[in-house]
């Protein structure tokens, strides 16, 4: 009867990681545009990711 | 708009472009070390195509960091680097097709409490959450010790929730207090701060019931409608301020010893001289010292024609010079100018309209003293009753907690959010609450006649009785100026027979028309009197197409009706508004117009006229809804008890608007009216259900029977009906929301945003 000693703190920290990452997208704009972004999604993007600088270095 | 129309004299093209660039520089702000950032606002923005075109466009110009657009805002951002100047963005967008204005980002700093709302709103929902599901378990019947504990648990949880998230509403009804009066937050900060501290003591003595989920939860609903109260207000406000703006920024000041320099418009005294080129606003009250031109009034006195300037002319603030370069000396410094004075007029007509109470802050009044009332005497008659203090005491904070006004707080703006949704889907912008509930109640239409009932340009009435080749020339000769009329003409070019006639072979005669010398002959497009060599034929005409003095072709135009504008005055008759044209404008012009319309009208009044008018109708006890555009109606659309302007209004017009309509259909008006009215009755059921809920719930409260449990389920209960009630309103009458789109016979971009 005791599994409530963790079950509780373990729902607790959940609850607070979504009001965590809530608070993230919100201050780092996520939230500003949210129509721009549904369109962005679709676009082709033309910048690849930076190749990886051990095999971008030139010998 | 104000700038960048390309004018055809060299030196003051020249000049143009650098008024361009400097204003671009003036209305731009510092980001970072170099960096610089100018705001566009882009009507057009619609897709994702338009962000890809308009980022890579921006993107490729010289100096350019950084540009990114923002649909929802249809905005674009660009950071440049302050050691080069500034690209020609506007003239990047308009040669890829999307017309876009300066954004001015001082106008509109960011909006910090709306960021602060939201975050409180996530804490509240965060802390609800878990206490309620603390509470479940307390309910469904824990033993003591875990009950203890949960209940522990919970006062940790809601001590810091209480101090985050309800500050929001501590704070103002602090506010209230300290002024002597009262509002909704009181009883709100009241019944959350009592429950809380009961339940803090059940806890610390071990009692049964603790009332931590009732208080956040309470909360939790109460910023949800104040989150979506702001919400609305803030888009819209977004929305009205950040298009064109009419006033000049500045001016190409004439120095004495032959310098040229561009000067804010606040810097600009009376004497200096200014150089205005063809397609600038008269930045000050000013007198003409050379030149000739036509000024385009439209905006400002509601004349629907340009009139024409010379030597010795008196210029009002924010007219528009159309035709010819001007050289102007000030009159008056900006805060003196007729702009100012319209300011100062709309600020007396504004603190004589009678102050309107909105619907909550109306109910709030009666509602906290009722409630307080109510809870004192459940506590003195179970004092009576029972003589025990601790059960009086929490009886009676269950009364107030159950009578928290939960679902008042979500009735009204609830149903505003909806309701201005629907208002957009038909593109209008609304400004706050209060003018949908005063546009419910309005029982007289009154409307300005240039750029509203008509659409200010002029359409050619004989386009198809003409003879093409005569028009093709026409439209080609007009192709190369500004009036009014000349674009008319340039865009009924007929198809298939388009000619140009290169730009060195015309020439503009401001007041008189175009003369172009095409194969030895000479054209002139213009006044009869002045194109034609001798006054023969007198048919009516405004405008003669003449070769070498002889007509070739006459062209008759007539100011357009916006489109529906016959179907919305009818629609509005019909429905037994008293509709009436007030115009700045020469009787001649509006008689026709109002007299199509079967509407009764005043001819030539002034702005203070029009105040007048209003006041009259306000004390004959009637409610006007004022429907105007320019400069001259923005007082009286203060003064009326609700106003609406078209998008392409004046900006102080639309500023003093309370709600803006995007499309070009006049059916706007009655169908903004239909929905306020829609929303009114909707309010009313959600006041009525509200209060029933408490009509059942107190008697339950004051016997003393309601557990946290039994609060909860009626908490939630009640708001949820309220919501769903308000939610109603989206389906109502869409079947003419279907007909009002294909009626719009042209796309506007802004309901593709309304998915």
């Amino acid at each position: 009867m005791t599994d409530f000693l963790y079950l509780v703190p373990i729902a607790l920290a959940l609850g607070a990681v979504g009001l965590g990452a809530f608070m993230w997208a919100l201050n780092s704009g996520q939230y500003d545009d949210l129509d721009g972004a549904a369109e962005r999604i679709l676009f082709e993007d033309e910048d690849f990711p930076a190749p990886r600088k051990d095999k971008a270095a030139p010998h | 708009m104000s700038c960048c129309v390309p004018s055809r004299e060299l030196v003051l093209a020249m000049a143009d472009q650098r008024n361009c660039i400097e204003e671009v520089k003036l209305a731009s702000r510092v980001v970072g070390e170099g960096i610089r950032q100018t705001d566009l606002s882009v009507p057009g923005i619609h897709c994702g195509g338009c962000i890809q075109a308009i980022e890579k466009t921006l993107s490729a110009l010289p100096g350019v960091e950084q540009a990114r657009v923002n649909l929802s805002t249809k905005r674009a951002t660009i950071r440049w680097r302050s050691n080069t100047e500034p690209a020609p963005f506007i003239e990047a967008l308009r040669a890829l097709g999307y017309e876009s204005h300066l954004y001015d980002v001082t106008a509109d700093a960011k909006d910090r409490t709306f960021g602060a709302l939201l975050r409180a709103l996530a804490v509240a929902g965060f802390a609800a959450s878990n206490i309620m599901l603390l509470s479940v378990s307390v309910w469904a019947g824990a033993d003591p010790e875990t009950r203890d504990l949960f209940h522990g648990l919970s006062a940790l949880i809601a001590l810091p929730t209480l101090a985050y998230s309800g500050r929001i509403f501590f704070r103002s009804a602090w506010n209230a207090l300290r002024h002597g009066h009262t509002n909704m937050d009181v009883p709100i900060s009241i019944g959350v701060l009592l429950a809380f501290g009961l339940s803090l003591y059940e806890t610390l003595t071990h009692g049964a019931h603790a009332y931590f989920d009732a208080a956040v939860t309470l909360l939790f609903f109460l910023l949800i409608g104040r989150t979506l109260d702001h919400l609305m207000r803030d888009r819209a406000r977004a929305a009205v301020s950040g298009l064109a703006r009419l006033a000049a920024r500045g001016a190409l000041v004439l120095k004495s010893d032959g310098t040229r320099t561009y000067l804010p418009v606040g810097e600009i005294e009376p004497g200096m001289t200014i150089a205005l080129a063809a397609g600038e606003r008269v930045p000050v009250d000013a007198q003409v010292v050379c030149g000739h031109s036509e000024l385009d009034c439209s905006l400002v006195t509601g004349e629907s024609l340009p009139v024409p300037a010379a030597e010795g002319a008196l210029l009002q603030a924010g007219t528009l010079n159309v035709t010819g370069p001007l050289t102007i000396v000030a009159r008056a410094a900006a805060n003196d100018s007729f702009l100012a004075e319209m300011t100062r007029m709309m600020e007396t007509a504004e603190a004589g309209r009678s102050t309107y109470r909105r619907i909550a802050d109306r109910a709030a009044r009666l509602y906290a003293p009722a409630v307080h009332a109510t809870a004192l005497l459940t506590f003195i008659g179970w004092m009576i009753a029972s003589g025990d203090a601790h059960r009086a005491i929490t009886i009676a904070i269950a009364v107030l907690i159950i009578t928290c006004p939960c679902a008042l707080g979500l009735a009204v703006p609830m149903v505003q959010v909806v309701a201005a949704r629907r208002l957009f889907e038909h593109g209008v912008l609304l400004k706050d609450g209060g003018a949908l509930e005063r546009l419910a109640e309005i029982d007289t239409v009154v409307f300005d006649k240039t750029g509203t009932l008509t659409l200010g340009t002029p359409r050619l009435l004989n386009g198809d009785v003409s003879d093409p080749a005569a028009r093709g020339i026409a439209a080609a000769i007009a192709m190369h100026s500004n009036h009014p009329y000349s674009r008319a003409l340039a865009t009924m070019a007929p198809l298939g027979n388009l000619q140009t006639v290169a730009a060195s072979c015309v020439t503009e005669h401001p007041g008189c028309g175009l003369e172009a010398r095409i194969d030895a002959h000479v054209f002139r497009l213009g006044r009869p009197d002045w194109a034609l060599s001798s006054n023969a034929g007198l048919s009516p005409a405004n405008v003669v197409l003449s070769r070498d003095g002889e007509c070739l072709a006459r062209f008759a135009f007539e100011d357009r009706l916006r489109i529906g504008a016959a179907a919305a005055v009818a629609t509005l008759r019909n429905a037994g508004f008293d509709v009436e044209v007030l115009s700045g404008d020469r009787d001649a012009t509006v008689q026709p117009i109002a007299r199509s319309l079967g509407v009764s009208y005043t001819a030539g009044v002034s702005p203070a006229d029009k105040i007048a008018r209003i006041a009259n109708l306000g004390a004959s006890g009637r409610k006007p809804l004022m429907v105007g555009d320019g400069l001259n109606d923005a007082p009286a659309l203060m003064a009326a008890h609700a106003s609406m302007a078209p998008a392409s209004a004046a900006d102080v017009g639309r500023n003093a608007a309370d709600l803006v309509f995007l499309h070009e259909s006049l059916m706007a008006v009655p169908e903004a009216i239909g929905i306020a009215r829609a929303a009114g009755r909707l309010v009313r059921q959600n006041l009525t259900l509200a209060v029933g809920y408490n009509l059942i719930a107190v008697p339950i409260a004051i016997l003393g029977h309601v557990t946290p449990l039994v609060a909860a389920v009626a908490m939630s209960t009640s708001s949820i009906v309220v919501v769903a009630n308000a939610l109603r309103l989206r389906g109502v009458k869409q079947s003419r929301a279907t007909e009002a789109g294909s009626r719009a016979t042209f796309a506007q971009p802004a309901t593709a945003r309304a998915r």
